[in-house]
């Protein structure tokens, strides 16, 4: 009789369906991964142990580097709005085409002044321009001041919620720089704000 | 995973010279373990990236309703004095009354001085509820690392209740350059 042969499977799986998968995924990732944004000013925050993500939207951000103050709103339709409210307080008009290339800077610190021809410049010219910062002295030239409370109301306006603050510190910056800053949010009644940190492993 | 070849060799009769026909399966394992690779990589990257957000509070600065302050036995606070060069001065109570302590940031440093004045002040008012309060004020020469770290410290150690405050004392400072801890 003769014996029954079990037929032996052969090991080699075909990889072509995973391989599809894995590359389908990985293109996915790459571009829903937004590009980060090279940083204006760059600073390099302190780290904590808390693990609370910064919120998506509704957030300003103050970047506090070097004695300077940089600002910048989440929201393509806040800045926009924000800016509107400005160029109001400011008696300065802006065409709908400088309105469309502010919405999409992601911080700036330059004085009201100047802020038209730093909106008409082509963006690799910003990153190279010495930015001196927003007038955050106190006094009426106050303009941080003015950008904090329009982006407010901004905020308020379009999305009916309030902005929160979060502040981007850099290591060694004075404690004095801070806390002038800290001293504007009060005056207009926000008590609450976000430290941004990096994660650091528990000691 | 090398495939074996399974053509089974050209013998066969006929004598005509066939071209060997090769196979057009491409091992793909590698390509995967790549792809998967760099999935895993893009999937950190963009959920770590994102920075963290420590909220902090700070005490009402106008005092339009006095009923809301709180009165806290002096007993219980500690008072956090944060100098130059990463130096920490601390003291109980109000000043002078207790010695001052200078420390540094680390897990031996305050971060225990902290847990061990917490247990004190409950032992001391026998109510877990009632624990210390710690009033931290960063001087000029201070940077805004030490507070952070000091913010952090606390939140480490889980000291019930913590204030900021921005008046910093001539008194204090004073105590400051006495322990040499505040550098001008």
């Amino acid at each position: 009789m003769p014996k029954v042969k079990i037929k032996r499977k052969s090991t080699v799986t075909d990889m072509t369906a995973m391989c599809d998968v894995a590359f389908l995924l990985l293109t996915y990732f790459i571009l829903s991964a937004t590009a980060r944004q090279p940083e204006v000013l760059p600073v390099d925050i302190p780290s904590s142990t808390v693990t609370v993500k910064v919120p998506d939207k509704d957030v300003a951000t103050l970047t506090i580097g070097e004695g300077k103050v940089f600002f910048g709103v989440v929201g393509q339709d806040v800045r926009i709005n924000m800016l509107d409210r400005m160029a109001e307080q400011y008696s300065v008009t802006f065409t709908p085409a400088e309105k469309k290339r502010f919405s999409v800077i992601e911080s700036f610190g330059v004085p009201m002044t100047s802020l038209k021809e730093y909106i008409n410049m082509e963006a690799n010219e910003r990153m190279k321009v010495k930015q001196p910062g927003i007038p955050a002295d106190s006094g009426a030239n106050n303009e941080l001041k003015q950008w904090i409370l329009q982006s407010r109301y901004a905020t308020k306006e379009l999305h009916g919620k309030d902005l929160r603050f979060s502040i981007k510190g850099d290591s060694d910056e004075q404690y004095p720089t801070i806390r002038k800053i800290i001293d504007i949010l009060q005056d207009q009644n926000i008590n609450k704000f976000s430290l941004i940190t990096s994660l650091e492993a528990e000691k | 995973m090398a495939e074996l070849d399974t053509s089974g060799g050209g013998g066969k009769k006929g004598g005509k010279i066939r071209t060997k026909k090769m196979s057009t399966r491409v091992d793909l394992t590698a390509m995967v373990d790549l792809a998967f690779l760099l999935i895993t990589f893009f999937i950190l990257t963009t959920t770590l990236s994102k920075p963290q957000a420590m909220d902090m509070f700070m005490p009402d600065k106008n005092d339009d309703n006095p009923e809301e302050q709180l009165d806290v036995k002096a007993s219980r606070t500690m008072t956090v004095l944060l100098g130059s060069d990463n130096k920490i001065v601390w003291y109980m109570g109000v000043l002078g009354d207790n010695p001052p302590t200078v420390d540094n940031f680390g897990k031996n440093g305050i971060r225990s001085s902290f847990v061990d004045a917490n247990k004190k002040v409950v032992a001391g008012t026998g109510d877990p509820k009632k624990g210390l309060m710690v009033i931290i004020k960063s001087s000029d020469k201070s940077n805004y690392k030490n507070f952070v770290d000091i913010l952090d410290e606390i939140k480490i150690s889980s000291v019930p209740s913590y204030g900021i405050s921005n008046k910093i004392e001539t008194a204090e400072i004073n105590l400051m350059k006495s322990q040499g801890a505040y550098k001008e």
